[in-house]
């Protein structure tokens, strides 16, 4: 019986992770700090993270959830409420007498603090809108981040929240640096430290889709009423995955907060959930290495290399003609476009690393025969 | 009392006009193609930059205002054409992310040509000047949208209940595959509903933009959101169900938005409470609470699933 | 119909009305431990629909299901159907309080089905569609599956699941995707997922839909093998009338929503008013 999987596409994966890992801190080292691929590689884990608990969601469970830049602004704020240093609120919180909370917790506890408060909404906001089907879903949940949004900027909490003025000064990824008595630089860790925290984070969202739960979600998403059938509580797995979707999409959040050094409601759009629903289908819905993949592509492109049809080019003395402010924008649209309309399985399809590994084993093992 | 509330009131009622007739491009679209168009926002809001480019360009107002809106059915047309229809046979998820990439889209491509600026709307004489009615002060173009959303719906209903094209849209509506397989042309019918959707989209536009002056790429996404949940709240697939829902929202909305003022006024609260915050969010909480409660809306009919 | 400790499965007066439309009326049926009992009918009978007001699928709007003599679906009609109501018996369960439990709830029970339109998961393999049904009776929480802390429940569900694909012959397409295989396995695929659900009553609907006579041949034998193996009762709804009068121990006929006949398959055979109704309209 052929019922034990080939470890070594598994193996190879582990090892490539595991370079890139080095290789980030390698580059860091020794590049310059302001070089635009750290950029891009801290707005990318943040992103990936994203995506990949959108794709749990949208993916894995087939829950069309648009709420996910609610979620993440619940996350943002709750990271920078509990992280600014006291000394700062006054001027931060100038509005609300320097606010209500004068404490401070760890990072990483703030961290968890702002997953776990953005799974408390979903649960809540669940309660109501899971039982809803697909397109009406889709609404809710937007009309719901909406609302988020709403509250978070409302006046009324500004002690908490700061009302719509922004929050800032809370510890982002250059803090993570470690430096010297002078101030200087001895180890680069900006760009580790987000890598480490979203590869811990999308390891365990894996860790849960190939587990028996992972499973019951599929089941869930090719056919309810088969899975209901099989015994699988309906209700109960859509929770689940709503509020394990929600905590790392807070989590999220909070590295976004570190990435941006400041937190304003007003910019959790549902602009912003489009983008990562967009990086979502260019991955290919229903796969991890997609998602994280295309995160990376898509910050990339926007950020640095399509930066150049912003500007005006010269070549010898003809100007190009459209390049100016927004073009970049506008391609990107267009190509987007493209793989919504004509490539509908994105880069991945539903398929991961590792099984494309596999089947380039299988088939060299075949020629070999 | 009354004074204070009459101004929102009244504006109330000329915003949900302005919902309506987008609202009913969404009702339509949704009642033959099961589909959230994403973008219908956003043609709204194009519509409202082609006016303001074309009354730049120096032409006429009485020539400006129908090729505003020929052109806006131009593009809503194409989009039909370009982005749903090769996916006419993949899962209603495809279609709904390529109505977002299209709402993407088209936000992106007048941040290009506008350069991210406020573009100040043309002013249109005779809708733009100011009437006194009673205390209040307002533009004739809040007067004017209720009568001319009525009109308008008045001519639409004529259109499906008396028309051959009219007929074909109820049947389509209704079944799909059947009424293609019983020889309607899918296609032109669903054409023709995109085609009175942007224009409706386009009236719309004229008058919205009339009341608050100024265009950027993302004007059109709150109101195109708003005019959705009105659609939902009136029934998904009822025209009089959208403009019902569209007027309700409108003034709810603009009554939560002066609701300080009220309540300050009328002595219920010593200091503004920043109510204002909430107008729009009372919208999307009214959607859930359809959506939870009734899910098929004001007027919408019942639709069961299989096993 | 007598007291008998010995059914498994017992509908009392079960009525079904959709709007204005009654689909079952007042049907009332047992299924006797180890038995293979049948329910056969013209299309659009309500067969289906019987099957989905025992599995929780719909709320019969008046009757009582009783799973092990323990009433698992009970209602009458209430809101707007009390005055719609068009089917027999409306007043019998007035003082009952209504039992409804969702599909999920039914399948821990101990009642598992199989669809008419197969419905397979389709991304996954074959071997993974048969360890779903495994899922409903884990010791795992989340956490404890997302840590790998539930190893050994895992490893057996493995191994389970590898077994039914061997007991229904699919051991070499395991690793195949489900809705890739042809038709007459998918069949099997689904009673063997059915199967991992732990069933004591298992429901078939049309198991036989779609297969040459070889295949509904073995498939007959299948049936009254993983019967004895795992000591099931089997309940089926089945047109091919040669499977039918095989291995059934009893029929139950319906026509539009109302029981016409019942006994063993010499009976139904001889019986006038089935013949009228079905096997003189639609020769089998």
């Amino acid at each position: 019986m052929n019922q034990k999987k080939s470890k070594t596409p598994m193996i190879i994966t582990l090892v490539l992770v595991a370079a890139i890992y080095v290789a980030v801190f390698i580059a860091e080292q020794t590049l310059p700090a302001n070089s635009m691929l750290f950029t891009v590689l801290k707005k990318g884990a943040t992103y990936a993270l994203v995506a990949v608990s959108m794709n749990l969601l949208n993916g894995f469970t087939g829950i069309f959830s648009l709420g996910q830049a609610g979620f993440m602004l619940v996350g943002a704020y709750m990271y920078g409420i509990f992280t600014i240093p006291i000394a700062q609120r006054a001027s931060v919180y100038q509005y609300f007498d320097g606010g209500m909370i004068q404490f401070t917790v760890p990072v990483i506890v703030a961290m968890i603090l702002a997953g776990l408060a953005a799974a408390f909404f979903a649960f809540l906001i669940g309660l109501p809108v899971l039982r809803l089907k697909s397109d009406y879903l889709a609404i809710a949940t937007l009309g719901f981040a909406e609302i988020i949004r709403a509250i978070f900027q409302w006046n009324g909490l500004g002690p908490i929240t700061n009302g719509s003025n922004m929050l800032r000064s809370f510890p982002s990824f250059n803090d993570f640096n470690i430096r010297d008595g002078q101030g200087n630089v001895t180890v680069y860790l900006s760009t580790l430290i987000p890598f480490l925290m979203a590869g811990v984070c999308i390891l365990l969202i894996v860790l849960l889709i190939n587990s028996s739960y992972g499973r019951a979600l599929k089941a869930i998403r090719d056919d309810e009423v088969a899975a209901e059938a099989m015994g699988i509580n309906l209700a109960h797995h859509k929770r689940l995955a709503f509020c394990v979707s929600s905590f790392f999409a807070g989590v999220g959040g909070a590295m976004l907060a570190m990435y941006q050094t400041t937190v304003q409601a007003k910019s959790f759009t549902s602009a912003m959930t489009y983008e990562i629903l967009l990086i979502v289908v260019i991955g290919g819905i229903g796969s991890v290495t997609g998602s994280v993949l295309s995160s990376f592509l898509f910050v990339a492109c926007s950020e640095w290399w399509l930066r150049f049809l912003d500007e005006k080019q010269m070549i010898g003395t003809f100007e190009v003609p459209l390049l100016r402010n927004g073009f970049r924008l506008v391609v990107f649209s267009v190509i987007i476009m493209i793989v919504v309309l004509f490539f509908r399985r994105g880069i991945m399809g539903d398929k991961e690393l590792p099984d494309l590994l596999s089947r380039r084993m299988k088939s060299e093992g075949r020629r070999k025969k | 009392m009354w004074d204070t509330i009459f101004p929102y009131l009244l504006s109330g009622i000329s915003v949900g006009g302005q919902y309506a007739l987008i609202a009913i491009g969404y009702t339509m679209v949704y009642g033959i193609l099961r589909l959230i168009n994403f973008a219908h926002g956003d043609v709204f809001m194009v519509a409202g930059i082609i006016m303001v480019y074309i009354a730049a360009s120096g032409l006429p107002l009485w020539l400006c205002i129908p090729l505003v809106l020929l052109i806006t059915v131009a593009v809503g047309f194409l989009i039909e054409r370009a982005a749903y229809r090769p996916l006419r046979s993949a899962p209603r998820m495809s279609v709904m992310i390529s109505a977002i990439g299209v709402s993407y889209m088209l936000q992106n491509l007048v941040l290009y040509i506008t350069g991210g600026l406020n573009k100040q709307y043309p002013t249109i004489p005779g809708i733009s000047d100011t009437v006194a009615i009673g205390a209040a002060k307002t533009k004739v173009v809040t007067v004017i949208t209720p009568f001319l959303v009525i009109i308008l719906v008045v001519a639409l209903v004529m259109l499906i209940n008396k028309t051959k094209i009219g007929m074909a849209m109820r049947a389509v509506s209704k079944d799909f595959e059947t009424s293609q397989l019983m020889g309607i042309k899918i296609n032109n019918v669903i054409s023709m509903t995109f085609i009175i959707g942007s224009f409706l989209a386009g009236v719309g536009s004229i008058l919205f933009f009339t009341n608050y002056p100024t265009v950027i790429q993302t004007s059109g996404a709150m109101p195109g959101l708003k005019a959705f949940v009105a659609a939902v709240f009136g029934g998904i697939g009822s025209i009089p169900g959208a403009v019902i829902g569209a007027f309700i929202i409108g003034i709810m909305e603009n009554i939560i938005k002066g609701l300080d003022v009220i309540l300050f006024k009328a002595g219920v609260i010593s200091a503004p409470l920043g109510l204002a915050t909430f107008s729009d969010a009372f919208s999307f909480a009214l959607l859930i609470i359809i959506l939870v409660v009734k899910p098929t809306g004001l007027f919408g009919e019942k639709v069961t699933d299989k096993v | 119909m007598s007291e008998n400790r010995n059914n498994v499965l017992k509908l009392e007066n079960i009525t079904m009305q959709f709007g204005g439309v009654v689909a079952i009326n007042n049907l009332s049926l047992e299924v006797n431990q180890g038995e293979i009992v049948a329910l056969i009918g013209p299309n659009g009978a309500g067969k289906t629909t019987a099957f989905n007001c025992i599995t929780g699928v719909y709320e019969p709007t008046n009757g009582i299901v009783y799973f092990h003599g323990e009433p698992i679906v009970v209602n009458h009609p209430q809101g707007k159907m009390v005055k719609q109501y068009a089917g027999i018996n409306g007043d019998l369960y007035r003082e009952k309080k209504p039992v409804a439990h969702t599909p999920d709830r039914i399948t821990h029970m101990g009642i598992a089905r199989t669809f008419q339109n197969i419905r397979l998961f389709k991304s996954q393999t074959a071997f993974e569609n048969v360890l779903i049904g495994t899922h409903l009776r884990r010791n795992s929480n989340m956490f404890t599956a997302t840590f790998r802390l539930n190893a050994k429940e895992e490893k057996a569900n493995r191994e389970k699941a590898w077994n039914l694909l061997e007991i229904v012959g699919l051991a070499e397409e395991g690793k195949e995707l489900a809705t890739s295989l042809p038709y007459g396995k998918q069949r099997r695929l689904e009673i063997a997922r059915a199967l991992a659900t732990e069933p004591t009553l298992l429901l078939l609907d049309e198991p036989a839909a779609g297969m040459n006579p070889q295949e509904t041949d073995e498939l007959g034998s299948f049936i009254v093998d993983i019967k004895n193996r795992f000591n099931l009762t089997v309940f089926m709804i089945e047109h091919h009338m040669n499977l039918v009068m095989d291995i059934s121990d009893r029929i139950y006929v319906l026509d539009f929503g109302r029981q016409i006949a019942e006994g063993t398959p010499e009976e139904i055979q001889k019986n006038p008013v089935v013949i009228a109704a079905y096997l003189g309209v639609e020769e089998e």
